[in-house]
């Protein structure tokens, strides 16, 4: 392959890197009302008054909508195709706040400092009702978080509005019970994986105007144009068709941006005054007021012969939505779905899931989606059940995980296409030094040990998600790709290009891409649960064949041939005999030029009946301090199948960034919250993210296999890696010093007090 | 009030309010490169040079600038780019929101610092956070661009 595999530089890489405007707040109008929005003190009350009438007599304030003036439709800000499986449980303002930062009013003014202003003269008078806090208590608690009568959801996903409980669900295979009483061993453990904070560089961010047809023109910062205008078609009450939503470049997003989080409101004010608006969370209201990982209590239990074939999972998980149920079902499913088809050696399975409602931010898609919490759970207890059977944890894993061309029971009989995991594991030892240094060794202050994880997760979402691709031969013989796809930073927008360019055989550079816009993008559910490089890619791949086909076709007419006598070489149609040619360019100006003719554009669409997994290998060395108990990570290794790497040097940097973002989530994060169910770590002094000092040295690798059902033979890579750091890092601390650390994060404390309790 | 100040090389004459950020300052002059990626000074996206130091624009009065230098990189288009480049071969610029504030530090090292060692440069860095790219490939990029192993 020519472009397919190699290390190209992102296309937008230089001039992001400088500087040059390019990002939502960039193109905003200079002159667009600047939105702030009152919010909610009080973890959970009822508004009794709200009285509007001084802060309105401020001079440059320009509206200010409560719960009186909005819809009262209720919808889901998840960015999920539709019909949604999310709970339809929001208004754009309620009369019932359900958390510490849950909109109260909006306010429009002609500038910041005015909009503040007239935020602190309005009055509210609340009704304060008991909170449900802790998640653990959520479905007994008196209080119901969300009583309203037109609550909705598309499916039955177990919801129980009583019980606080926005989905709950179980799958089973084989009779678990019988398969764990013959079994020689079986271990059991109950974790916890906190809520974690996306805590991309750019806020949650969105402006809006009316073109000159009278239509809404949004612009944002989000992964989910597509889904962002159904969203506000239904919460606006208006049809999608006045709708156009355009998503410029976009400063990270992580899955937080899967989630609606600001659009809205510059939408509903300009509908209002007909005037551009705009809103820029600073950084206090996206760590209180948009969604995080949700946090989970994770129960596993673990059977194995004593040969250490594991023969029985059972994995129950509760899981915190708070407020509301963005990817409340979907989310906690996955913790079984990315961990139980891992091991297929099994007899039975079964995995058990709640997703309670409690009043506190919403949780919402992150990187991992569920897989992470799964894998941490999971993969610590396949490393205590090694532990009790005096294995090699790589050993018990070798002999267990399945392979490509097998099965295993949540599969139904489908088969794996692709995967290296095995070799993954092989390679990650060698590079960590495992047969030297595992367990540990002790230092005296100190002890080095090392530990490891292995996971799983997605490309895309099976049977669901389908994406759409266009690519029109332009008049001068170049192309021009359109993508309703979200490049996160991720460099996808590059990697499309370079299938395009590979089936095209041209140079990259003559390839321009467009992504996206409602109006212009063919469609795309956006980006998230790994699908741009596998689904996406696949719709480009087929456009590009498309506009191959025609172009074969068009050339052939030209040169009087037919189509199986002509080839194209990315630059000339030639007959096969080599007789007669034409130029692409020369086809290209031909083709718009003159009555009857038509512009050459290939179209593409797909979406997949698999989800292949991509794999990670994960080793962590660490070195402990006995007298502290503070964990420095040495050198983490992760060795990855993601199928054929489209782009390694890109590859490599999504590794190398999910890692660092899952030692964050092992060692450093936490969202907490105080009694009233105020948010604590609300900036970056409270919420640590790693820092350049917090990482040690990482090492990447890749193993690549061929997915048969991937664009030239690719998986995902977005997601995966961000799964193994914590229960890797989590059994190394255990190998140092011999505290099993089930509460994420990982602090010193909680090692020091494992140590001497 | 109005302030002069040496923006980018030039003589200009801002007018800004007394309680302004500088951050809020350049972008409202059309400096869109500076960012500002929290509210605590934490982040070091909004870092522009005054008097050629490296900076946080987003807690500094704009005020404070008067009679003083201060240098976007919209100011040094073509040393930014020169580093710029590396990073991006190394793809290490990914959403690229913070690569502004933390190619202005990166320059500012250079003039700094004579052969750095890596643990000097992590600590010069270490006040620019990114959440994507787990710095390692940024580090690769300096290495190159310094010329230091």
């Amino acid at each position: 392959m020519r472009v397919v595999g190699k290390g190209i530089a992102k296309i937008d890489g230089l001039s992001i890197a400088t500087g040059k405007p390019a990002y939502t707040e960039d193109l905003a109008a200079a002159n667009a009302l600047v939105i702030k929005i009152l919010r909610s003190p009080h973890a959970f009350a009822k508004i009794k008054t709200i009285d509007t009438a001084e802060a309105k007599k401020l001079a440059g304030v320009v509206c200010i909508l409560t719960h009186k003036d909005v819809p009262k439709v209720r919808f889901t800000l998840a960015g999920q195709s539709y019909p949604e499986p999310s709970p339809y449980d929001r208004l754009i303002l309620d009369e019932l706040v359900r958390y510490v930062g849950d909109e109260v009013a909006i306010i429009a003014a002609v500038n910041e400092k005015i909009a503040l202003q007239a935020r602190d003269l309005i009055k509210v008078e609340y009704e304060v009702l008991e909170p449900v806090l802790d998640f653990e208590t959520a479905t007994e608690h008196p209080s119901m978080v969300h009583p309203e009568d037109d609550l909705f959801c598309n499916f039955d996903t177990g919801l129980i509005k009583e019980k606080n409980i926005a989905s709950s669900q179980k799958v089973e295979y084989g009779n678990v019970e019988e398969a764990f009483e013959q079994c020689a061993v079986v271990v059991e453990e109950t974790y916890y994986t906190q809520a974690q904070a996306h805590a991309m560089m750019e806020t949650y961010r969105a402006y809006s105007y009316l073109d000159p047809a009278g239509r809404l023109v949004v612009v944002s910062s989000t992964q989910i144009p597509f889904h962002v205008r159904r969203q506000l078609a239904r919460a606006l009450q208006i049809p999608a068709s006045r709708i156009r939503v355009i998503k410029p470049r976009i400063g990270g997003g992580f899955g937080g941006k899967q989630t609606t989080v600001a659009e809205i409101f510059p939408a509903l004010v300009t509908l209002k005054t007909g005037k551009p608006a705009k809103i820029i969370y600073d950084r206090r209201e996206t760590f209180t007021c948009s969604s995080c990982r949700h946090a989970m209590r994770i129960k596993v239990r673990l059977g194995a012969d004593a040969d250490g074939t594991i023969r029985a999972i059972d994995i129950d998980a509760l899981s915190d939505t708070g407020a509301y149920g963005e990817h409340a079902s979907t989310v906690v499913s996955l913790v079984g779905e990315k961990t139980l088809p891992l091991y297929n050696k099994t007899k039975a399975l079964r995995f058990v899931a709640h997703a309670v409602y409690t009043n506190k931010m919403n949780a919402g898609a992150l990187r991992g989606f569920g897989a992470t919490q799964g894998t941490f759970a999971v993969e610590s207890t396949v490393n205590k059940l090694a532990e009790a059977l005096k294995m090699d944890p790589s050993e018990i894993r070798l002999q267990n995980l399945i392979k490509a061309g097998e099965t295993c029971l949540p599969y139904e009989g489908k088969l794996l296409g692709s995967s290296s995991l095995h070799r993954c594991i092989q390679r990650g030892k060698e590079l960590i030094g495992w047969q030297e240094k595992y367990p540990g060794k002790d230092l005296g202050n100190k002890v080095r040990a090392v530990g490891m994880a292995v996971t799983m997760q997605g490309s895309g979402i099976a049977g669901i998600d389908t994406a759409s691709a266009e690519i029109r031969l332009q008049d001068d013989g170049n192309y021009t790709l359109l993508i309703g796809s979200t490049d996160l930073g991720t460099g996808s927008d590059t990697i499309l290009a370079q299938m395009a360019a590979e089936v095209l055989e041209t140079p990259l550079e003559n390839i321009a891409v467009y992504a996206a816009d409602t109006d212009v993008s063919p469609y795309d559910p956006g980006s998230y649960a790994s699908s741009t490089t596998y689904v996406t890619g696949m719709a480009v791949v087929k456009a590009a064949e498309d506009l191959r086909q025609q172009i074969l076709q068009r050339g052939a007419k030209f040169l009087e041939s037919i189509p199986e006598e002509v080839e194209f070489d990315g630059k000339i149609i030639t007959t096969l005999d080599g007789t007669k040619n034409i130029g692409l360019e020369k086809l290209a100006y031909l083709s718009v030029l003159g009555a009857g003719k038509c512009q050459l554009v290939g179209h593409g669409t797909h979406g997949s009946n698999v989800s292949p997994p991509p794999f990670i290998a994960g080793f962590a060395e660490v070195e402990v301090d006995k007298e502290t108990g503070q964990v420095n990570l040495v050198d983490y290794v992760a060795m990855v199948d993601c199928g054929t790497v489209v782009n390694p040097n890109l590859a490599r940097i999504q590794v190398e960034g999910g890692v660092v973002q899952g030692i964050g989530l092992a060692l450093y994060e936490d969202v907490r919250y105080d009694q009233k169910g105020n948010l604590l770590t609300n900036s970056f002094m409270q919420y640590k993210i790693p820092c350049r000092k917090d990482i040690g040295n990482i090492t990447v690798g890749f193993e690549e296999s061929f997915e048969p059902t991937g664009p030239f033979g690719a998986k995902s890579i977005g997601e995966v890696v961000i799964n193994t750091p914590a229960p890797a890092i989590a059994h190394a601390v255990y190998n140092a010093v011999g505290v099993r650390i089930t509460k994420l994060p990982i602090t010193p404390e909680k090692v020091y007090m494992g140590m001497y309790k | 009030m109005q302030i002069e100040t040496i923006l980018n090389n030039q003589r200009v004459t801002l007018e800004i309010v007394p309680d302004e950020m500088l951050a809020d300052t350049l972008r409202r002059y059309g400096l869109l490169s500076v960012r500002q990626g929290c509210d605590t000074s934490c982040c070091g996206l909004c870092t522009v040079w005054i008097d050629g130091k490296p900076t946080l624009s987003c807690s500094t009065l704009a005020y404070r600038v008067s009679g003083k230098r201060v240098t976007t990189i919209e100011g040094v288009q073509g040393e930014a780019e020169e580093f710029a480049q590396m990073l991006v071969a190394e793809g290490a610029e990914q959403c690229g929101f913070c690569s502004p504030g933390f190619i202005l530090t990166v320059l500012a090292m250079k003039h700094e610092l004579k052969n750095p060692t890596e643990e000097q440069i992590i600590h010069y860095l270490t006040g620019n956070l990114c959440r994507c790219t787990g710095y390692m490939g940024q580090l690769r990029a300096i290495k190159k661009y310094l010329g230091v192993e």
